[in-house]
């Protein structure tokens, strides 16, 4: 059988596709890789379609034992494996892949070629975390089986994508922008402990909270919503689908991959860009993807 | 972002139902956010463009005309008020003046209306709470609302699908569960059913 067995989980690791869409009108978020960048780049050098489902790992990785001959890919944060990133790597049967604490970012990403054949719950195999929406994190003994899902040949790849972790988040301006004056372009905030797939919690000099009446409203992934206590929030990727709480920015999507790779106690800065500027960049994100 | 003015009314519904209705299933559109005077709709961007998303959703709001009457369905809700499993029964009473008994049978006279579903997973948002049982939420937040819990928040009723940290008075709870995580929606409640709240003694919870 084609499978892999968790000797150890990590911190927090999950499987991961894109995300299940379409049920936001019933309350219930996308969730999917929080950096989708790492999990579609991994699947394709690994020859699965971008959406297939994979382990997500959080600051600290998983000891892995591989039954079969597999082929995998590393992507995402350095997470000390002792194996190239951004790559595919045979892995013979009976190895073992053995993740340590990240030296970069927050999240390294496990593909599989096959992708991991898990339950889908409304057409997603993603874990959402917070309600158990589509299973749990997982725990030593687990059993993860390998899909047969691969759909071309493996590629080498080309290194880490030429995009920055570095410099502020870019974001274009959220429904009420007009409620707020620059404050929250003009301080660095630092990612709270307490964040988590459902929303970044930032530090930093209080933005005032505007006087204005807001009724409950659709929340994206990426909006910075600013409570009362006026430290902002960023909404990831399980996050709640309608909010009362007023919001001056939303990250880019070129940018949500990042957000996936912050770590606790890590600076955050914010740019507001233009959609143009916003679309440029995600065009370039595009073009790297679909040149591996 | 779509809105509909900026207060909760039938006429706002009306039109966030519609306009949800008309975007159903459009290719290159992710989500849809129905709320109360507002619809969110999140598309992809490599697939649509800003301009072509807002041309599409000024085409289907005119075209709203041929409503058509979606069927109406009624959910009753089966309801253990006070005790254990209402904790804030008596507190609600005291603050509306009113004895819990009569508390209890107001709130389940009453016909709602599913304004829309969201927040947390499945959360659904009712409408037609006599306003004699308004009560503001609690000053902080429970840490833990047990599944089912069924409460007033402000105007509003709402009952809890998952246990979950929440500031809403807890009145009651029903043994039925309006969301299973391994299944898959739709849930028990939908944006427009009308909901009845049929009281039940402990021995049936």
């Amino acid at each position: 059988m084609n499978r892999i067995r968790v000797l150890s989980p990590g911190l927090q690791t999950t499987v991961q596709d894109l995300g299940r869409f379409g049920w936001t009108h019933f309350g219930v978020s996308a969730s999917g890789a929080a950096d989708p960048l790492a999990l579609r780049a991994g699947n394709l050098l690994v020859g699965n379609a971008e959406n297939a489902a994979a382990l997500e790992m959080t600051l600290a990785g998983g000891v892995f034992e591989f039954e079969s001959h597999s082929v995998i890919a590393l992507t995402g944060s350095d997470f000390d494996a002792g194996l190239p990133l951004w790559t595919a790597l045979e892995i013979k049967a009976g190895d073992t892949v053995s993740c340590g604490a990240t030296r970069s970012g927050a999240r390294c990403c496990l593909c599989v070629r096959g992708g991991i054949d898990a339950p889908r719950v409304m057409g997603s195999a993603s874990v959402h975390v917070m309600t158990g929406v589509g299973g749990r994190p997982l725990k030593k003994g687990d059993v993860l089986q390998i899909g047969d899902g691969a759909v071309r040949r493996l590629r080498k790849g080309r290194g880490a994508p030429p995009l920055a972790m570095s410099g502020p988040l870019r974001a274009t301006p959220g429904p009420q922008a007009d409620w707020f004056g620059g404050e929250l372009y003009a301080a660095a905030y630092t990612v709270k402990e307490e964040s988590n797939r459902m929303g970044l919690r930032l530090q930093g000099p209080a933005i005032p909270s505007p006087a204005g009446h807001m009724l409950t409203e659709g929340v994206p992934l990426g909006a910075v919503q600013v409570p009362p206590d006026g430290q902002p929030i960023i909404l990831f990727v399980e996050h709640q689908t309608t909010g009362g709480y007023p919001k001056p920015a939303n990250v880019i999507s070129a940018d949500f991959w990042r957000l996936g790779q912050l770590r606790p106690r890590d600076e955050v800065r914010f740019e507001l860009v233009t959609i143009e500027a916003a679309l440029e960049l995600l065009q370039q994100q595009e073009s790297w993807l679909y040149s591996l | 972002m779509i809105w509909f003015g900026d207060e909760i009314s039938m006429e706002a519904y009306r039109q966030v139902l519609r306009l949800t209705r008309s975007l159903e299933r459009v290719r290159g559109i992710l989500n849809l956010h129905p709320a109360f005077a507002s619809v969110l709709v999140d598309f992809d961007p490599r697939l649509r463009l800003h301009g072509e998303v807002e041309a599409l959703i000024r085409e289907r709001m005119e075209a709203g005309s041929e409503e058509q009457a979606a069927a109406e369905r009624t959910v009753e809700i089966p309801v253990c008020y006070g005790g254990e499993y209402g904790p804030d029964l008596p507190d609600v009473a005291r603050h509306c003046g009113l004895e819990p008994e009569r508390v209890v049978e107001l709130h389940a006279a009453a016909d709602y209306l599913v304004y829309f579903v969201g927040f947390s997973t499945c959360f659904p948002y009712l409408g037609g709470l006599p306003p004699e049982l308004a009560t503001p939420r609690l000053s902080a937040p429970r840490k833990h609302v047990p599944v089912g819990s069924v409460a007033i928040g402000g105007h509003q009723g709402g009952i809890y699908p998952l246990a979950s940290p929440g500031g809403w008075r807890l009145i009651g709870r029903t043994p039925l569960r309006l969301f299973d995580p391994q299944g898959s929606p739709p849930p028990l409640l939908r944006m427009g059913d009308r909901v009845r709240f049929v009281r039940i003694p402990k021995e049936q919870f």
